[in-house]
């Protein structure tokens, strides 16, 4: 173990370098981060054994990906915003093909208007794509979870994303417990592949039509793949903090055990709120924070265990729905609390579009705003935190 | 019967090769093209002009059709000059 000071871009980018995959196929052009480019300078400088495959759009980048890992190489990208919207039909092949990538993902707003700053619009624009999505909260989590991911996604035989904020992650330099290369490793151990393509003696059909017959059938057993993966993730959590100290699970709770007031959040927002929680504490009021550290699959019974005892909860969306009814965490949330019987009033949130700042003020505004409406104030379900009014 | 979800190799992949022999393309047809013999001048008309090879042929003479692989298109009912083929509606 040695401590070191790196961004998140440098993180994730050692993380890949101590994985070592066979195949990166990337495009970085803006608005992805310098994570491919360090990843490309270890490639140079020989620190790697990876076939690096510079390719003309995150498109082909992704279908690149699934070619190697079809054929049965351990394979990683990355990318950022707009770079992952464009992947995004090939997303959806991936993890239907059981192809367990690795995609090391810096939050950025999607355009328009243009911007290169943190929210969290790209991701959740492909919560649905079938991959596993794990948001940290900061750059030692970023690391560790990439690390994870390779080897969630080579049991589960599902593809992953770990995602890291934009700017506040991604280029501040933040003190990291760096693994030695041979910890890592031996971690992840041998790479793990469904099917080989170029397994000659046991030729195989990848892709081919799927009509009414049998397609239903195939995202069955998808869905299935997905349903398992909680337990993947923790086992993989559980031997991570055994071997090197750092305990990580589905979602993180933080005072919320006497908690009457929650808000929830995902990614970096949880360091400032969880301090704005101890400065609220301070003064006495009951607060708590939740956050989400996976995402997908949707941790929807430990939600429910650390929220159904708090009395209104605040989700904090750093992605608009556009949908005139709720931040998309929101949505989840609420819904998975729906079959309690007694169960807490939520209110969606939405902050920090396009690298607004977030600030404890603004923390302690949503707070204030729940409390308010416990004791009977008429709050909007919907309310935008941190925009000129 | 076809396999369950839970039978099925992962990631809908195929593990025989060649098993789209045994893919028979004809069952969307709603109609059948039935022929009727003593009409037929054996000119070939619809063996050219079927789109999926379903005329059988057999020493020059029109036979009947390839059920398996017919789509019902009714191409060659329209093109027979001696009008002697039906199109018949398949029932369920
Ligand atoms: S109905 Fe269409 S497919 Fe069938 S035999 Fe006639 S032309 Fe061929
Ligand atoms: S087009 Fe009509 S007449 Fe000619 S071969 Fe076919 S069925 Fe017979």
């Amino acid at each position: 173990m040695k401590v070191v000071a790196k961004t998140a871009n440098e993180a994730m980018a050692e993380a890949m370098r101590q994985i070592n995959p066979d195949v990166v196929a990337a495009y970085p052009i803006t608005p992805a981060t310098e994570i491919v480019q360090i990843f490309s300078s270890f490639v140079h400088d020989g620190l790697v054994d990876t076939e690096f495959i510079a390719v003309e759009s995150e498109h082909s980048a992704m279908s690149a990906c699934i070619g190697a890992a079809a054929a049965g190489a351990r394979v990683m990208t990355s990318t950022s915003s707009q770079g992952l919207a464009l992947m995004d039909e090939v997303l959806y092949i991936a993890a239907a093909l059981r192809l367990p990538i690795v995609i090391c993902e810096i939050n950025r707003a999607l355009s328009a208007p243009i911007n290169i700053h943190c929210d969290h619009s790209d991701t959740m624009n492909v919560r649905d794509s079938g991959w596993i999505q794990i948001y940290a909260e900061d750059s030692q989590e970023a690391y560790d979870s990439v690390i994870q991911a390779m080897k969630i996604a080579e049991e589960a035989f599902l593809p992953a994303m770990v995602t890291a904020d934009g700017f506040i992650l991604s280029h501040a330099m933040q003190r990291i417990d760096m693994l030695e290369d041979e910890e890592v490793q031996a971690f992840i151990g041998e790479h793990k592949s469904p099917y080989n393509l170029l397994d000659i003696y046991n030729p195989i059909t990848i892709g081919p039509l799927d009509l009414q017959d049998y397609f239903f059938e195939h995202k069955r057993q998808e869905a299935d793949a997905m349903m398992k993966a909680p337990e993947v993730i923790k086992k993989v959590a559980d031997e991570f903090g055994q071997k090197f100290g750092r305990k990580y699970g589905l979602v993180e709770e933080y005072r919320l055990d006497d908690a009457e007031y929650a808000i929830v959040v995902i990614g970096s927002t949880a360091g400032t709120a969880k301090d704005t929680v101890d400065m609220m504490r301070d003064k006495g009021h009951k607060v708590g924070l939740l956050r989400i550290r996976v995402f997908r699959p949707f941790p929807a019974e430990e939600i429910v265990k650390a929220l159904k005892n708090v009395r209104v909860v605040g989700v904090m969306d750093r992605a608009d729905g556009v949908n005139a009814y709720g931040g998309p965490v929101f949505m989840e949330v609420r819904a998975a609390l729906y079959e309690e019987e007694k169960k807490p009033d939520v209110y969606s949130f939405v902050y920090g579009l396009g690298g607004r700042d977030v600030k404890p003020v603004d923390i302690e505004r949503v707070f204030q705003m729940i409390m308010d409406a416990d004791k009977g104030k008429k709050i909007d379900r919907l309310n935008y935190i941190g925009v000129r009014e | 019967m076809k396999e369950t979800w839970k039978e099925l190799p992962i990631g809908a992949i195929i593990k025989e090769p060649g098993s789209s022999k045994r893919f028979e393309t004809g069952d969307w047809r709603t109609e059948r093209p039935v022929l009727d013999p003593e009409k037929c001048i054996h000119c070939m008309f619809c063996w050219i002009y079927c789109p999926d090879s379903s005329i059988k042929v057999e020493n020059g003479k029109m036979e009947g059709f390839l059920y398996e692989y017919c789509k019902g298109c009714g191409i060659c009912a329209d093109v027979c000059p001696t009008k002697a083929i039906t199109m018949v509606r398949e029932e369920v």
